[in-house]
């Protein structure tokens, strides 16, 4: 083995009372991929970020090839050699690929050179990327190909990757392994940031596994198991969600949308074409697919966030419900969990009473005192989610924003399904949040539906989609495949539907404007 | 050495407190300095103006006179700010509530019931209100820009002011000066303490006080305001209408300012002239801010603002400074407050250099604040 590239060691860091990192060591060698893993706020981030000069250590030392350096901003991080590709791009849609990565590199070169210079490294090492091309028209896997050519074109001996694949189709995550491998092969280190644990211990040499700020351990993840890698990660055995046999054919369907088609509302969104699905009684639908392809969208023209649509295009046991608003959609049973959870969920700067009296107050007469709203009936809510779901809030009724993650994402899911509706519609239910946190939600979601709820579960991860949906649909560029049971289809297969149809609507070249 | 402002994960309850005190410590300072670039002893500068006017009965008096008009505008505003909607224009709402109260007065001279004042007091709220329903309408049907639009209407309802007062609105027995008629005695706001210049305009401002707080922390139109302002998406997810609040918002800012207005035409000026008030609608702001938006906290803005009014009339004739002094205060002021805010939910860091001993190899790095932002 070679000696280290980069040692950290003794790596400390901390937010107020929160501590994020605490006597870290990590070593990394030229030529191995190294996973990082760990549950959301495990402190990976900030480590990564520590390493990328992104934030300053409050203790500790970082060694580059055996001289110590002070990493006092990502541009120092990229002088010595360190790239990162974020999980969320830098990207501007409006500009092309060569003149966002011009804007990165920042030099005097002259755009035909730097075409030139693309074109050689995406040829080299596999990554297509046409540089006149709008970013806007590109979709997410060839967006992260540009950010990843975008870092190689400073020859970094390091690349940090930060949760490459949560965005990819099985397809696209083969091609980018290969990629890592030829990097590899060449002698630069990669460091894998992940909590996906099949694609670490086939791709990675080694893993460090963080838990709660702390490396509890160093592995090799070809020798270890799934399991025995998760409970390292999690320091206990993860509990499986139980989810009962679904409902038959008979079930009475709750939410009906019929040939929904709605034109993007926004720059740069996606025009839902003639979307169709029916959710029985008692089960769960996915709707898996990349992200940006309509499911916000989608989201948006459930929810009545998008002003009235055609009548007859959405109905709530049988009633029609495509000329109402969110309110009135609420009071006929139906409920509603966004990605974005502060800011559009909750509202960060308000107690988590406050946030429920926010979708509630038209929903439970309780909550309200003629123009009054019932304080104690609200903080009573507020606490029944809190101990429903095991949301861990510091102190009593806390503002939203003060909880992790996870626990917001706890908060707001259970706040719906306290309301027993009818009809829950819930989009990227467990992004972003830890293992643990994602158990609850699913679990809670496949309880709701086996009390006779309709569930309407939108998700780009497909492990989740095979998880807890009984029925099946891929969303690529805003139209909708039949369902399909779940269990007569395989990874790829879906993978293929996410890509297929990308690929086959793709746009033509777009000029460059 | 580098200074990074980094969020704070909560909001620090301490800084809520303390931002608007070293405001007003900052802008003492400022005022010394300002009274040194002038020539004048600061020391004395500052006594006169934040000082001696607390050392006499009839100033402290005059205090309470000007508190209630910026106080009263304050509070309506604080409920435009809170829902993120631009209400600049306070102070022609002020002017027309002068303006429709005084149609009674100026019509009716001879009528005199107790009927009178609630009536024009009404008509003073109603007249705000409508004004100011103008720019709100101009926002939410057509998008136009509610800071312009309130603020031009400033300056529409100053001239419309200045020809009513030359034309239908003129004291005929004022040998042509533009002013109305002297209010009859039913239409005056009835003095509060006797021998004194307060009026229960005080009362009215001190019982909106509570009004404001109930309405922002108990009803559901008030948890709405704050929802709109800290988080439309979440405000329209939550099925609340920001159209709807930017209206309601802007009527009863233009209510409270109306009020204010009728109440200082029937109370300490008891009939209509050109100028009206020394720009309370816009120092209301100030106050609105120094206040942190808060009901109470507004209180206390308002009387200092008071105060600084007072010092400046004090200047004049002491330091022979203009008056203009006070707007200048109030300025600098308003500036350290906004600055100061920031405190609340970010901190600042003050970072070293690098130690040399440290960093060879990254010693020559520029230094760039962080990007994790």
């Amino acid at each position: 083995m070679s000696e280290a590239l980069l040692s950290a060691q003794g790596i400390g860091k901390r937010f107020g009372s929160v501590v994020a990192n605490e006597a870290v060591d990590l070593t990394l060698r030229a030529g191995e991929i190294h996973a990082l893993l760990g549950e959301n706020g495990a402190g990976k981030s900030t480590l990564v970020k520590i390493l990328y000069g992104a934030l300053l250590p409050d203790t500790g030392t970082i060694s580059w090839e055996g001289q110590p350096v002070r990493l006092t901003s990502p541009a120092a991080a990229r002088r010595l050699g360190i790239g990162m590709v974020f999980q969320h791009f830098s990207l501007f849609e409006a500009l092309t690929v060569g003149e966002n990565i011009a804007l990165s590199l920042g030099g005097g070169e002259r755009m035909k050179a730097l075409g030139k210079r693309i074109a050689a490294l995406s040829g080299q090492y596999g990554l297509p990327v046409d540089p006149d091309k709008v970013i806007a028209d590109l979709s997410v896997g060839e967006r992260q190909r540009v950010e990843v050519v975008r870092c190689l074109l400073q020859d970094p001996k390091l690349i940090i990757l930060d949760e490459p694949t949560s965005v990819l189709t099985p397809q696209e995550a083969e091609e980018l392994f290969g990629v890592l491998g030829r990097l590899a092969g060449e002698g630069r280190a990669i460091l894998y940031i992940s909590h996906r644990l099949e694609e670490v211990r086939r791709i990675a040499q080694r893993a460090t596994v963080m838990r709660r700020g702390r490396v509890v351990g160093t592995c090799d993840p070809r020798t270890e198991t799934t399991r025995t890698l998760a409970r390292m990660m999690i320091g206990s055995d993860l509990t499986s969600v139980v989810a009962p046999v679904p409902p038959g054919e008979s079930a009475p369907v709750r939410l009906a949308v019929r040939g929904l088609s709605l034109a993007r509302g926004i720059p740069f969104g996606v025009d839902l074409e003639d979307i169709s699905v029916e959710v029985r009684a008692g089960e769960v639908v996915g709707i898996a697919g990349v992200a940006g392809n309509g499911q916000n969208e989608l989201f948006q023209a459930l929810a009545g966030e998008r002003g009235s649509m055609p009548p007859g295009t959405v109905e709530v046991d049988g009633k029609d419900a495509a000329g109402l608003g969110i309110t009135e959609r609420r009071r006929l049973g139906l409920a509603f969990v966004p990605e974005e959870r502060l800011g559009h969920g909750v509202v960060p700067d308000m107690r988590l009473s406050q946030n429920v009296v926010l979708t509630r107050h038209r929903t439970d007469p309780e909550l309200r005192r003629g123009v009054t709203i019932n304080v104690d009936e609200a903080r009573a809510v507020a606490a029944r989610v809190v101990y429903r779901f095991g949301v861990r809030a510091g102190e009593d009724d806390p503002v939203a924003g003060a909880l992790s993650g996870g626990n917001v994402q706890k908060f707001q899911v259970g706040r719906e399904i306290d309301r027993r509706p009818a009809v829950l519609v819930i989009n990227q239910p467990t992004w972003g949040i830890d293992a643990g946190a994602a158990v609850v939600v699913r679990q809670a979601i496949v309880d709701l539906a086996r009390t006779g709820s309709a569930v309407l579960m939108i998700s780009q991860d497909l492990d989740e989609i095979f998880e807890i949906s009984d029925r099946v649909g891929v969303m690529a560029d805003g139209r909708l495949t039949p369902l399909q049971p779940t269990a007569e289809l395989t990874p790829e297969a879906i993978g293929l539907m996410m890509a297929g149809m990308n690929a086959a609507e793709s746009p033509a070249p777009a000029d460059a404007h | 050495m580098r200074i990074e402002i980094l969020k704070r994960p909560q909001n620090s309850p301490l800084m809520a407190v303390a931002a608007p005190l070293l405001a007003i410590g900052l802008t003492l300072i400022t005022g010394a300095v300002i009274f040194v670039a002038l020539g004048k002893d600061p020391l004395y500068g500052l006594y006169v103006f934040y000082v001696e006017p607390l050392t006499a009965l009839w100033t402290i008096e005059e205090l309470a006179v000007k508190a209630v008009p910026l106080i009263l505008i304050a509070l309506g505003l604080s409920l435009c700010y809170r829902a993120n909607a631009w209400n600049i224009g306070a102070e022609g709402q002020f002017t027309l509530g002068a303006i429709t109260g005084a149609i009674i007065p100026v019509y009716f001279p001879e009528w005199n019931s107790w009927m009178v004042l609630p009536l024009m007091l009404v008509m003073g709220a109603a007249g705000g209100l409508f004004w100011a329903s103008i720019p709100a309408f101009l926002r939410v049907r057509f998008g136009a820009s509610e800071i312009l639009t309130s603020l031009m209407l400033v300056y529409v309802a100053q001239h419309f002011l200045d020809w009513l007062l030359r034309g239908p609105f003129r004291n005929p027995n004022g040998f042509n000066y533009g002013e109305t008629r002297i209010f009859q005695e039913a239409a005056r706001v009835p003095i509060l303490i006797a021998d004194t210049r307060v009026r229960i305009g005080l009362v009215i401002a001190l019982v909106a006080v509570p009004l404001i707080w109930f309405l922002l922390r108990r009803t559901l139109a008030g948890f709405a305001v704050d929802v709109v302002g800290q988080a439309p998406r979440a405000a329209r997810f939550g099925g609340f209408s920001r159209n709807k609040v930017i209206v309601g918002t802007f009527m009863a800012s233009g209510a409270f300012a109306g009020l204010a207005g009728i109440l200082e035409a029937a109370g300490p000026l008891g009939q209509l002239k050109p100028v009206l008030s020394p720009g309370y609608g816009f120092t209301a702001i100030i106050v609105a801010f120094v206040g942190r938006l808060n009901p109470v906290a507004i209180v206390f803005a308002g009387i200092l603002i008071a105060l600084s009014y007072l010092g400046g009339e004090a200047a004049q004739i002491s330091l022979r400074l203009s008056e203009k002094m006070a707007r200048v205060f109030q300025g600098v002021l308003l500036f350290y407050v906004l600055a100061c805010n920031t405190l609340v939910h970010n901190r600042i860091r003050i970072v070293r250099s690098p130690r040399p001993a440290s960093a060879p190899a990254a010693g020559s790095a520029v230094e760039v604040g962080n990007g994790n932002r």
